[in-house]
C-alpha cells in the first residue's frame, strides 16, 4: 500500500547504468520514463575505468604521445646513455649495452638447458629462485596473515608481541641465514627459513593494523544486528582488512624477492643470484647485468600482478 | 496505561584522558507504543548519546532503561538503528546488507526464499527496488540512507531508532526522505525515537518533541506534544498557524533560554 509513494524525482538522477555487472539491475525500470537516462550512475562508472583505460575514452591525439609515452621511453634513454659512457669511461671492462643485448639475445634462445648442477639455462634459475621464494612466503603468509589478525583483534596479544616483532624486524635478512644453516642443516631449506623469516612481518604488521581500523561504524551494525563472530569475520572484518592485507602481501613480496638473491649468493645451487656469483667468479660482466634486468623485470611483474589484484578488491 | 519505552533518571558519565565527563544526568522519559519522538538540541548536547542508550550500544552508568517491561541490556533486533552515516558494508550490495539483518533475525524460522522475499518486500518498501544489486559506492547519499533504513525496517523492530538520518543530504532528498518515513511509520505503526538539529523536522514528523538543554550534563529542559492531525501534508502545514506556532516555540527554547555553546561545532 505504501510501495505507491516513492516515486522520487530526485531517484531519477541516479537510474540504473547500462550494462550494469548485476543481472537484477536488469529489471530495473525508470520511475520517470521520460526521463533521459544516466548521468549519475554512469558518470561514476567512466571515472572508474578512467583511472583503468585513459586511451579508451580519449579522442586520439598528439598529446598522448608526448605526454605518455615519451616520457619513458627518455627515461630508458637516459639509462642506456649513462651505461655507454661508463662502458667507454672504463675501457668496456663493463660491456656497453649493445654487447650485452647480443649477449641476452644468445641466452635467452636457449633458456631451458641442463648441463649438471653449476651449469643451468637461465630459465632454470628464475625457476627455481621462484619456487622458493613462493614456498618461503607461501608459509609466511600461511602463518602471518592469521597471527596478524589475531593481534589486531586482541589487545592483549598486541601488546605481547609487539615487542617481538620490533626487536625481529630490523634484522638483516643474512643474519639470520646461518640459523637456518644450522637448525635445517641444507642450502635450500635455508634460504626458504630466510625468506620466510623476512617476509613475515609486513604481513603480520598491515594485517594487524588493518584490523585496528576497521571503522567503528561497522562494528556497531554488527552490535546492532547481533551478529555472530564468524558472520562478523567473515561479512565485516575479512573484506574490511583485505586491502591491508594486499598492502602487507606486496611489500612482503617485494622484500622476499630481494632476499632471494643474496640468499642464493651464499649457499649456492641453482637460482637467479648463485648464477650471478657464478658469473662474477667467470668474470663475465655481461651475465651479471642481464641478471640486474631479470630480478628487476621479475620483480617488477610480481608487483604488478599484486597491484591487479588489490584493485579488484578496493571499494572506494 | 504502560509505557512502551520507560527511561528512569538515566545519566551517562565517561571516563576520558581528562577526568570523568558526564555527558547526561537525570533522563526521565516515557515513550507509548506507536509514538513518534524526536530529541533535539544543539550540537554536543547528548541525544546521540541518549538515542545509544536506548539502542544498547552504549551501558547507562545511571539510572534505567525499559523496554516492554525488560531492562535494555546491549543492542538487539528489536531495536532498528539507523545511523547518520548510513553505515553501509560497501561490498555488499544494497539487497545483501539488508539480507544480512534479514538472516540475522529470521534465519531461524524462515526459508531463504522467503528471506529473500521478505528482503525484496523491504526494498520496494524505501523504493530502491531497481538498485537492490547495486553496491553502497555506485547510488547517492539518499539512495544509501534509504538502504539504511530498510535494513532497519527489516527487522521489524518494535522501536525504530534514528541518529539524525537526513543530517547529510540536501534539502529537497531530505524532504523527500521525511514524507517517505512518514508513510512508512503510518503503515507500520513504528514506535519511533529520532534524533535531528532540524527544527521544521521535529515539528513536521513527530508527536512529541524532547527539548535537551546544553551539556555537559544535559538533561531533558522541556517536552512540547505536537498535536497536529495525521496524515501531515508539508504544504498544507506551510499555512497552518499552529505549526508556526509550535516551530516557534521550538526555536524560542534553543534559541533564547539554551543559548548556543561557544564550542559548538
Amino acid at each position: 500500500m505504501v510501495s505507491a509513494v516513492f516515486h522520487s524525482p530526485l531517484e531519477a538522477s541516479a537510474p540504473p547504468a547500462p550494462g550494469g555487472e548485476r543481472s537484477r539491475e536488469e529489471n530495473a525500470t525508470p520511475l520517470i520514463a521520460a526521463t533521459p537516462v544516466n548521468t549519475g550512475a554512469t558518470g561514476l562508472k567512466s571515472l572508474k575505468n578512467e583511472t583503468a583505460t585513459p586511451a579508451v575514452r580519449r579522442p586520439w591525439d598528439a598529446s598522448f604521445i608526448w605526454q605518455r609515452i615519451l616520457p619513458p621511453l627518455l627515461g630508458m634513454g637516459l639509462l642506456a646513455l649513462v651505461w655507454e659512457l661508463v662502458s667507454r669511461g672504463t675501457g668496456a671492462s663493463i660491456p656497453s649495452p649493445q654487447d650485452t643485448l647480443a649477449q641476452a639475445a644468445v641466452i635467452f634462445s636457449d633458456p631451458f638447458y641442463s648441463k649438471g648442477p653449476n651449469d643451468q639455462g637461465i630459465g632454470w634459475n628464475i625457476l627455481s629462485s621462484l619456487k622458493r621464494v613462493a614456498v618461503g612466503f607461501g608459509l609466511a603468509a600461511a602463518v602471518g596473515i592469521p597471527a596478524g589478525f589475531l593481534i589486531g583483534r586482541f589487545t592483549f596479544l598486541s601488546r605481547m608481541f609487539n615487542p617481538l616483532i620490533s626487536l625481529l624486524r630490523p634484522v638483516s635478512p643474512l643474519a639470520w641465514l646461518p640459523i637456518g644453516l644450522l637448525v635445517f642443516k641444507g642450502a635450500d631449506p635455508a634460504a626458504i627459513w630466510t625468506i620466510f623469516i623476512c617476509s613475515i612481518w609486513p604481513m603480520i604488521i598491515n594485517t594487524a593494523v588493518g584490523v585496528q581500523r576497521v571503522p567503528q561504524d561497522y562494528m556497531n551494525v554488527a552490535r546492532v544486528l547481533n551478529l555472530s563472530e564468524w558472520k562478523i569475520v567473515t561479512k565485516i572484518l575479512f573484506p574490511a582488512v583485505l586491502p591491508y592485507v594486499l598492502t602487507g602481501v606486496r611489500l612482503a613480496i617485494g622484500v622476499a624477492w630481494l632476499v632471494i638473491v643474496a640468499a642464493e649468493m651464499l649457499t649456492g645451487g641453482v637460482g637467479i643470484g648463485f648464477w650471478v656469483w657464478d658469473e662474477w667468479n667467470n668474470l663475465n660482466v655481461a651475465h651479471i647485468i642481464i641478471a640486474i634486468f631479470v630480478v628487476g623485470i621479475v620483480g617488477l611483474l610480481l608487483e604488478q600482478m599484486l597491484m591487479l589484484i588489490a584493485k579488484r578488491f578496493s571499494y572506494e | 496505561m504502560q509505557s512502551y519505552v520507560q527511561i528512569e533518571n538515566a545519566g551517562m558519565t565517561f571516563n576520558t584522558k581528562k577526568g570523568k565527563f558526564t555527558a547526561l544526568t537525570g533522563i526521565d522519559l516515557h515513550i507509548d507504543q506507536g509514538q513518534f519522538v524526536a530529541l533535539i538540541g544543539h550540537s554536543g548536547c547528548g541525544k546521540s548519546t541518549l538515542l545509544n542508550l536506548v539502542a544498547g550500544l552504549l551501558d547507562a552508568t545511571d539510572g534505567v532503561l525499559l523496554l516492554a517491561n525488560k531492562e535494555i541490556k546491549g543492542p538487539g533486533p528489536e531495536r532498528g538503528v539507523v545511523f547518520q552515516n548510513h553505515s553501509l558494508l560497501p561490498w555488499l550490495t544494497a539487497f545483501e546488507n539488508v539480507y544480512l539483518a534479514v538472516e540475522k533475525v529470521f534465519g531461524g524460522s524462515e526459508s531463504k526464499k522467503q528471506m529473500k522475499a521478505r528482503t525484496a518486500a523491504v526494498l520496494e518498501l524505501v523504493g530502491l527496488t531497481h538498485a537492490a544489486g547495486k553496491l553502497p559506492g555506485e547510488i547517492s547519499g539518499g539512495m544509501k540512507q534509504r538502504v539504511g533504513i530498510a535494513r532497519a525496517l527489516a527487522m521489524e523492530p518494535k522501536v525504530l531508532l534514528l541518529d539524525e538520518p537526513f543530517g547529510a543530504l540536501d534539502a529537497l532528498t531530505r524532504a523527500h526522505l521525511q514524507d517517505e518515513l512518514m508513510k512508512i511509520v503510518a503503515a507500520t505503526q513504528s514506535t519511533v525515537i529520532m534524533v535531528t538539529h532540524d527544527v521544521d523536522e521535529a515539528v513536521l514528523l513527530s508527536d512529541r518533541i524532547v527539548m535537551m538543554t546544553n551539556g555537559p550534563s544535559a538533561t531533558i529542559g522541556e517536552v512540547l506534544s505536537i498535536d497536529l492531525p495525521r496524515p501531515r501534508d508539508r504544504l498544507q502545514l506551510a499555512h497552518d498557524p499552529k505549526y508556526h506556532e509550535l516551530r516557534s516555540q521550538v526555536l524560542e527554547f534553543l534559541y533564547s533560554r539554551q543559548m548556543r555553546p561557544k564550542e559548538a561545532a
